[in-house]
């Protein structure tokens, strides 16, 4: 059952090959089995899940179902479940159980979905490795001495080991597609905006996103269905109708023109990587999409800009923790000041810390235009560079990540190192573009991802590149040795 | 660019986080490097270029003024560190 898609088991649910219960048990026994290998989950509420999946099952019966009535899922714990733990991968909100659902949550629900578990995650997402977390790194399920990515490793190690067929994450600089990249498997950052912010626990608010997880594009699609729309309770939500992502799926590549940015191929791409990627877009191209030589000249701007507007916005959204309303505490308090210091010196890790402190010198008076200024004004030019290309292309695509998933460790004594890990993810989030990540070869049998990034709202176009792609290829199909029963 | 230790320290409250006394050269080595790579920002030419706040170049959207949120106090102070009669407790302010 487990190595089925989210299509295919919505179709058994619907046939009653299995019931939702079924299902349910299936999947929580191999995280059962299995998890204390990958630790990608935090928090496994089984009776919750079963209930769930009870209630799913009645509402098969009567036929008013939904694409995913009865399909478990996974989310990463920065999404809140009302009276599920929501850790966000932190000691600061390690008691913390949310009183509301993130809209996301609500939506799923709504639909009939079952929540198997909370995914782990970089400290509130803070992270290219998961090794930032309270609880401990993720294992890559493709070799366990290496990183799953991040700041979703969780969902994507979960997906990829088969403890969920799918999974939610989101991603402010990469941290979808980057772990979709290393864990063999798709991903999707929708358009800033697309999805609600609401009860996603906020890192940097003008470049979060929410998004799938998950083994195809077909998938990913389904997924975005439910969780894209406005939501008039976050006030950046976009208002833009919401199309049926699965109805374009099938679409002819014919006459599509695909950039390939220059700077994206260049010194820093591990070379059988880049193979592996040109020998992915032949295919595209074998379908009938050309691909055309751009330039994103203000690429180089990327990493700085997005390391002083990615910090700004959180040393403002990660004062909210005060030991005060909920979360961690310090013990024996001396006063006001000795509550605040010290709640948020034992309540978060060290990266944490550090993005506090460089977005808190960013935002300082007297360093104000020099720092957060100046990264706005080359964000613009960034956003720019794209416009442009988009008046010469549709899409645009290239490497998701430099090279395949590195060892756990390699670089986790240095942020500046981890930092360029996401060169070429970042400048999607800071144009607030939508962006994939699907699988496009191996490289010394570990899984390497093709972005691909559209127009603001181009999440249909996107995916059906990517589905076209899957029809002819089979690395999306190819899975790590994970044992377990059946 | 440099940053010297009583900066960091500076910041350090600012931002209302504690570091140990033998934490902070760390810290300031590891602020130091980061901000040595965003410094690569100091040599791009944006003369004229408006700062982009929101990616989609949206302005906040107003509501009409109507309540539409009832009151979750109990909820919310149940999850509270420290209440008592309906209000968060913190150490003494005023002696």
């Amino acid at each position: 059952m487990h190595e089925h898609t989210v299509a295919q088991l919505a179709q058994g649910l619907r046939d009653k090959t299995f019931t939702s219960v079924e299902l349910t048990r299936a999947y929580l026994q191999r995280i059962a089995e299995l998890d204390s290998t990958y630790n990608a989950f935090i928090t496994v509420d089984e009776e919750r899940a079963l209930a769930s999946a009870e209630a799913a099952d009645r509402r098969l019966s009567t036929g008013d179902v939904t694409a995913l009535t009865g399909i478990p899922l996974a989310h990463k714990d920065i999404f809140c479940t009302q009276g599920i733990r929501t850790s966000c991968g932190s000691k600061m909100l390690d008691n913390f159980i949310p009183p509301y659902d993130a809209t996301v949550i609500t939506r799923f629900n709504q639909a009939g979905a079952v929540i198997l578990g909370k995914t782990n995650l970089d400290e509130f997402a803070m992270g290219s490795s998961n090794e930032n977390s309270y609880y401990g790194p993720v294992k890559n399920p493709w070799d366990t001495s290496l990183v799953p990515g991040g700041s979703s490793g969780g969902s994507a190690a979960a997906v990829a080991a088969m403890l969920a067929p799918a999974a939610t994450g989101t991603d402010t600089g990469g941290s979808i597609r980057q772990p979709a990249a290393f864990c063999g498997i798709t991903g999707l950052k929708p358009t800033y905006g697309r999805v609600s912010r609401l009860g996603m626990i906020a890192y940097a608010s003008s470049l979060d996103q929410g998004g799938p997880l998950a083994h195809t594009a077909q998938d990913c699609a389904i997924l975005l269905n439910t969780m894209a729309g406005h939501d008039p309770l976050d006030s950046t939500s976009a208002e833009a109708a919401v199309e049926d992502y699965t109805t374009s799926l099938d679409n002819r590549l014919e006459g599509l023109r695909i950039g390939l940015p220059r700077e994206y191929f260049g010194e820093g791409l591990d070379s059988a990587t880049g193979e592996q990627i040109r020998g992915a877009l032949k295919e595209l191209e074998a379908q009938g999409a050309t691909l055309v030589d751009i330039s994103l000249p203000h690429s180089d701007l990327t990493i700085p800009a997005y390391y002083i507007i990615a910090p700004a916005e959180a040393s403002t959204n990660l004062s909210r923790f005060d030991g005060v309303r909920y979360g961690y505490r310090c013990d024996a308090p001396q006063n006001l000041h000795d509550l605040y210091t010290r709640t948020r010196e034992e309540g978060f890790g060290d990266e944490v810390k550090r993005r506090i402190l460089v977005g808190t010198y960013a935002l300082s008076a007297g360093y104000y235009d020099a720092y957060y200024k100046k990264a706005q004004q080359a964000r613009r030019l960034i956003k720019n560079d794209f416009m442009g290309a988009f008046e010469q292309v549709d899409v645009i695509a290239g490497p998701t990540t430099p090279g395949p998933a590195f060892g756990l460790g390699a670089k986790s004594d240095d942020p500046v190192a981890m930092y360029l890990e996401d060169v070429y993810t970042l400048a999607v989030n800071l144009a607030g573009l939508p962006g994939m990540s699907i699988p496009a070869g191996l490289v010394d049998g570990k899984p390497v991802g093709l972005q691909l990034i559209g127009r603001h709202f181009g999440e249909a176009q996107l995916l059906n590149i990517a589905h076209r792609f899957q029809q002819a290829t089979d690395w999306h199909t190819r899975s790590p040795q994970t044992g377990g029963a059946a | 660019m440099a940053i010297e230790q009583d900066e960091i320290e500076k910041i350090a409250e600012l931002a209302r986080i504690r570091i140990a006394d033998d934490q902070i050269g760390e810290v300031t080595q590891r602020i130091t490097e980061i901000l040595g790579m965003v410094d690569q920002l100091q040599a791009a030419d944006t003369a004229g270029v408006e700062p982009m706040a929101n990616p989609l170049d949206a302005t906040q959207r107003l509501r009409a003024d109507e309540v539409t949120e009832i009151n979750h106090r109990e909820a919310f102070q149940a999850i509270a560190p420290a209440v008592e009669n309906g209000l968060y407790l913190v150490p003494k302010v005023i002696e």
